[in-house]
């Protein structure tokens, strides 16, 4: 069975882009536009795997990721931050609030894909 | 043992395919073509609006299907003697490439004749007496059948005939 | 959808998105002036962060670059670390006017021009060397920083490692790894020994030791050797505890490098120990982690752990191509459309169709008792086409906002550069009118505001001395009437000056010496072509080329331009323009064989006449007596070249028009209805054509031309006396 993917973005065209090359490699993929709504999803449904933006409005991504962590059925499932280059400090705050590991904007398709096979 | 005819097969499709298609159309005695890519339809004669400041051969414009498109008497234009028009006119209906995007354009001609296929090669430069048709708008002459045909560029037609570049009989 | 067309999709997405971003950006920029409020500069910061990622993503790399820079200068707004000034406000307003252009260029598929970019950047660059200014900087934290605290694991020694931390994070690592620094000696690596020691609470973070090894192994061969000592009982296990170590022997000339990548996401959370493994040393049995792992490691030096691959560095902007002039990127083609105004459309459409379909069933079996009924079902369709007509007639309608929304940044830019104060009041940005109206009245509205600043609105001090506040006041207002949108643009500066206007036209010609203007006249002559009053020639709105091309553009539209002033007090110019180009409200009439549509809004009425109100002068010019003023009469069967029913004016009637203040009667045979008609084009296939304004199928399918009324009255009144009349 096809893998579960929540991508959290308040891009549409990031999230489209993300969606467009999960969906290709066969993952289901659920957009959220930001912690709010990834939040509300996640309390009454599971996935596989979380791919999460930082700066996002209503709520960061790394309060979605330290919110998620404590609901049960996301105490196992891989979350992953999107950051870019320059924030070291983002990719610390990531792994302290819980999340598994992250992605370096900007990312071409094939990184997304490899990396997501690394933990799918 | 088996000959090799590829190279003549070649030949002699690389002709076909540089054949192009017209359209014929008869015009008192003449018997002309156009390029039939450029035709979009054939229609009957038409209630014609006339539209002061345009020169004679243009004779107004005409509804085609919500369109506003100019309508040009060809035997007008190129200069032979008026005939009126009736039921049994006929008025073709182009579609060319223009300065501001593409345009239609209908052309009042006395019948419409027949398809020819005819090849590049086939077609002989114009003459150099050739009435009052300009030059600008032959592309050349073909045989066909024992006639001739005088094979006209629609784009350059229309450009003389229809744009603000034509002078106005006013 | 194949790959490129669904990408090139999402590409469009991202620049629309982008665009409202900017705009977004824009608006919030300039409220930081009156007062700088913190979630107004997140959102400003995050709308730079998103335009900055989907840039990279997308590949447009240059505008990546730029904005980078933007986004930081932003950031350290908004974490407190810089003050917001005036200053700092206006680079990031200009910064957002770049990005906007090399993003219209990207849409555009033309080369990014970098110049303004390469010349901000300058500017961004040296603000942000300054001093932030502001409070709590928690800025520059050491590098060097190892917190011992609990060790990770019995046996392993965190050696101190330097890690080349960016400023603020060890405030955030809670345990930094202990890297063990390395000198490589290139080329002579036969593998890695790698100690691994997570700590216990590796899997909250679902970080899955076994998925590291994986990634080794496609390195090169590998042994995997755990090391259970720290095992507990299985009573006191907790299974979401970590509690194994291991030691990797990866063999292969891989680079610490690309080692080092595999636990990225484990570093902070792990001890691990590196020992490059030479041709010849002899590795030996391993049971227990090594104590001491200082035989492998040769000498200390701060390392530089970092391994993130920044791909933008390597992007080499192409070449600054000669700015060619960009299309205006503005319309491309298409309208977004409220849902709601879809919905109602369709359900319009779905009550014609039943109402088609019942019609239709008359036409199988005619029964003359069914004429009632057939009757009540035409009415109906009626009245279904009229109510689809008018709900299409609503998608095209937009809020005018869209086009007010570029003067608060436009009045901020241009009141600063003329050192003027100036308020912007916008009233009625919800009134809506057709798109392509609302496009083309864009650019009249601009320069009738650049107008006001700069003419009509007077320098703090002269209003001061003319006691009036220092702040001017500059109004936009917008709202129906009749089946008109009014947009009026309103100042509170110092009027027209009508003695000035006067003398400016006598000396240029445009009117005789002893000529008595009416107010109003007197005013219009602003837009006559070439005329401005202006001392010197200022570079904000031009020698006054630009009113007669803005009363041009508004006429064009189908509309009129109108202005009252009072000297002192200020202007006010009224602009009425059709709520839609696509459909005319006109008085059909016919003159001879030929049908004519004259829009009713240039009709003020139809008279017949009688002889003793006809008149001629010098034989030319014919004239009608009406209303204690004399009309010229046109002749349209003259102009055309039509035989009319009869040349004697007096059996015919005469249709007195206006436009542009003039007054005008024209030479009909007959009015027919009136009614509404859709206007088509006759330049698309044909020409333009003087004295018409476009054409429209007539009901019985033939087609009618529609005249140019203001166009009409233009050329006539030019044509006889040979220069631009005022009517009477």
């Amino acid at each position: 069975m096809a893998a579960t993917i929540l991508a959290v973005d308040d891009s549409a065209s990031m999230r489209q882009m993300v969606s467009f090359t999960l969906k290709h490699a066969g993952y289901i993929v659920v957009e959220a536009v930001d912690g709010v709504e990834a939040l509300e999803y996640a309390r009454s449904n599971a996935v596989n795997l979380v791919l999460t933006d930082v700066n996002m409005p209503r709520m960061d991504g790394i309060t979605l990721v330290r919110e998620l962590r404590q609901l049960n059925d996301y105490k196992f499932v891989p979350m992953l931050v999107l950051t870019t280059e320059a924030g070291q400090d983002k990719k610390m705050e990531g792994k302290q609030a819980g999340a598994t590991g992250w992605l370096v904007k900007p990312f071409n398709p094939e990184k997304l894909l490899a990396t997501i096979a690394k933990v799918l | 043992m088996t000959v090799n005819t590829s190279a003549a097969d070649a030949t002699k499709e690389s002709a076909d395919s540089a054949k192009e298609q017209y359209l014929s159309f008869i015009l008192g005695r003449e018997e002309y073509g156009v390029d039939i890519k450029k035709v979009q339809e054939i229609k009957g004669w038409d209630t014609v609006t006339r539209v002061p400041y345009s020169p004679p051969h243009v004779l107004g414009v005409i509804n085609l299907r919500g369109s506003i498109v100019p309508v040009i008497d060809l035997r007008i234009r190129f200069g032979l003697e008026r005939v009126p028009h009736d039921a049994t006119t006929v008025i073709i209906v182009v579609h060319v490439p223009g300065d501001r995007g593409e345009r239609t354009v209908g052309m009042v001609v006395d019948a419409v004749s027949d398809v020819y296929n005819i090849a590049a090669e086939h077609i002989l430069p114009p003459p150099d007496a050739l009435g009052s048709i300009e030059k600008v708008f032959v592309r050349g002459l073909a045989c066909q059948d024992g006639k001739m045909l005088i094979l006209l560029d629609v784009d350059g037609l229309v450009v003389a005939s229809v744009s603000d570049a034509a002078k106005a009989a006013a | 959808m194949s790959l490129d067309l669904e990408m090139e999709e999402i590409v469009k997405v991202f620049f629309e998105e982008s665009f409202e971003g900017l705009d977004a950006m824009e608006s919030g920029l300039l409220t930081l002036d009156s007062h700088a409020d913190r979630e107004t500069i997140n959102t400003i910061f995050r709308a730079a962060h998103s335009i900055k990622g989907g840039a990279g993503t997308f590949g447009f790399l240059e505008i990546s670059q730029f904005t980078h820079s933007v986004e930081t200068l932003l950031d350290e707004m908004r974490n407190g670390m810089r003050a917001v000034t005036p200053d700092a406000v206006q680079v990031l307003l200009q910064s957002v006017d770049v990005i906007r252009e090399m993003t219209q260029s990207a849409q555009a598929k033309q080369p990014i021009v970098t110049v303004g970019a390469d010349a901000l950047s300058g500017e961004l660059a040296r603000i942000l060397a300054q001093k932030g200014g502001a409070a709590a900087a928690t800025a520059a934290v050491s590098g060097a920083e190892t917190t011992a605290g609990a060790g990770p694991a019995p046996g392993a020694n965190p050696a101190a490692g330097a890690d080349a931390a960016a400023p603020g994070a060890a405030a955030v690592r809670s345990k930094p790894a202990a890297v063990v620094p390395i000198i490589i000696a290139p080329g002579s690596i036969e593998g890695w020994r790698i100690t691994f020691t997570p700590e216990p609470t590796l899997f909250k973070t679902c970080n899955d030791p076994l998925r590291i090894f994986h990634e080794l192994a496609t390195l090169g061969p590998l042994e995997v050797i755990p090391h259970v000592k720290a095992l507990p009982s299985l009573e006191a296990m907790d299974p979401t505890l970590c509690y194994l170590s291991w030691t990797l022997v990866l063999r292969g000339h891989v680079e610490h490098a690309r080692i080092i990548e595999v636990f990225d996401w484990v570093e902070a959370v792990s001890t691990i120990i590196y020992e490059p493994l030479y041709l010849g040393g002899a590795i030996g049995e391993i049971q227990e982690p090594r104590g001491n792992p200082a035989p492998a490691a040769p000498s200390r030096k701060p390392a530089t752990a970092e391994v993130t691959a920044v791909a933008a560095a390597a992007a080499a902007v192409p070449p600054a191509a000669p700015a060619a002039a960009l299309k205006a990127a503005g319309d491309a083609g298409s309208i977004r459309v409220a849902t709601e105004k879809v919905d109602a459309l369709i359900n319009l459409v779905g009550e014609l169709v039943i109402t088609q379909s019942m019609l239709g069933r008359f036409s199988e079996k005619y029964d003359p008792a069914d004429l009632e009924a057939m009757r009540r079902g035409l009415i109906q369709l009626s009245r279904n086409t009229r109510e689809l007509q008018e709900s299409v007639m609503q998608i095209r309608m937009l809020p005018i906002g869209f086009s007010f929304n570029r003067f608060p940044r436009l009045v901020h830019d241009l009141s600063r550069k003329l050192g003027k104060k100036v308020e912007l009041k916008l009233c009625g940005e919800n009134t809506e009118l057709d798109k392509t109206v609302l496009e083309k009245i864009g650019d009249p509205l601009v320069h009738l505001v650049r107008n006001a600043l700069d003419h009509g609105m007077e320098m703090p001090e002269q209003r001061l001395a003319a006691g009036k506040s220092e702040t001017g006041t500059l109004e936009l207002n917008a709202f129906h009437e009749g089946g008109s949108i009014i947009v009026e643009v309103k100042d509170d500066g110092a009027g027209l000056n009508k003695a000035r206007i006067l003398a400016k036209a006598r000396e240029r010609g445009l009117i005789q010496e002893d000529e008595i203007l009416t107010d109003e006249q007197i005013y219009n002559l602003i837009f006559v072509a070439g005329f401005s009053t202006a001392d010197k020639v200022s570079d904000v709105s031009g020698r006054g080329v630009g009113m007669d091309v803005v009363r041009r553009n508004i006429n064009d539209l189908g509309g009129h331009v109108q202005i009252f002033s009072t000297e002192g007090l200020g202007s006010t110019i009224r602009i009425r323009l059709p709520l839609t180009l696509a459909i005319l409200e006109g008085q059909v009439l016919r003159v001879g064989k030929e049908i004519y549509v004259a829009s009713l809004v240039s009709i003020i009425e139809t008279v017949q006449p009688t002889r003793e109100r006809l008149s001629s002068v010098a034989g030319r010019a014919e004239l009608f007596n009406h209303r204690d003023s004399y009309l010229p009469i046109i002749r349209l069967h003259d102009l055309f070249d039509i035989e009319p029913d009869s040349r004697d004016i007096a059996k015919g009637l005469l249709v007195v028009v206006e436009a542009d203040g003039r007054r005008a009667s024209i030479l009909v045979d007959e009015l027919l209805a009136q009614q509404q008609v859709v206007i088509k084009s006759l330049e698309t296939n044909f020409k333009q054509v003087p004295g018409l304004a476009g054409a429209t199928i007539h009901g019985d399918g033939t087609v009618a031309l529609i005249l140019d009324v203001p166009g009409l009255i233009t050329n006539f009144l030019e044509r006889q006396s040979g220069r631009v009349e005022l009517a009477a």
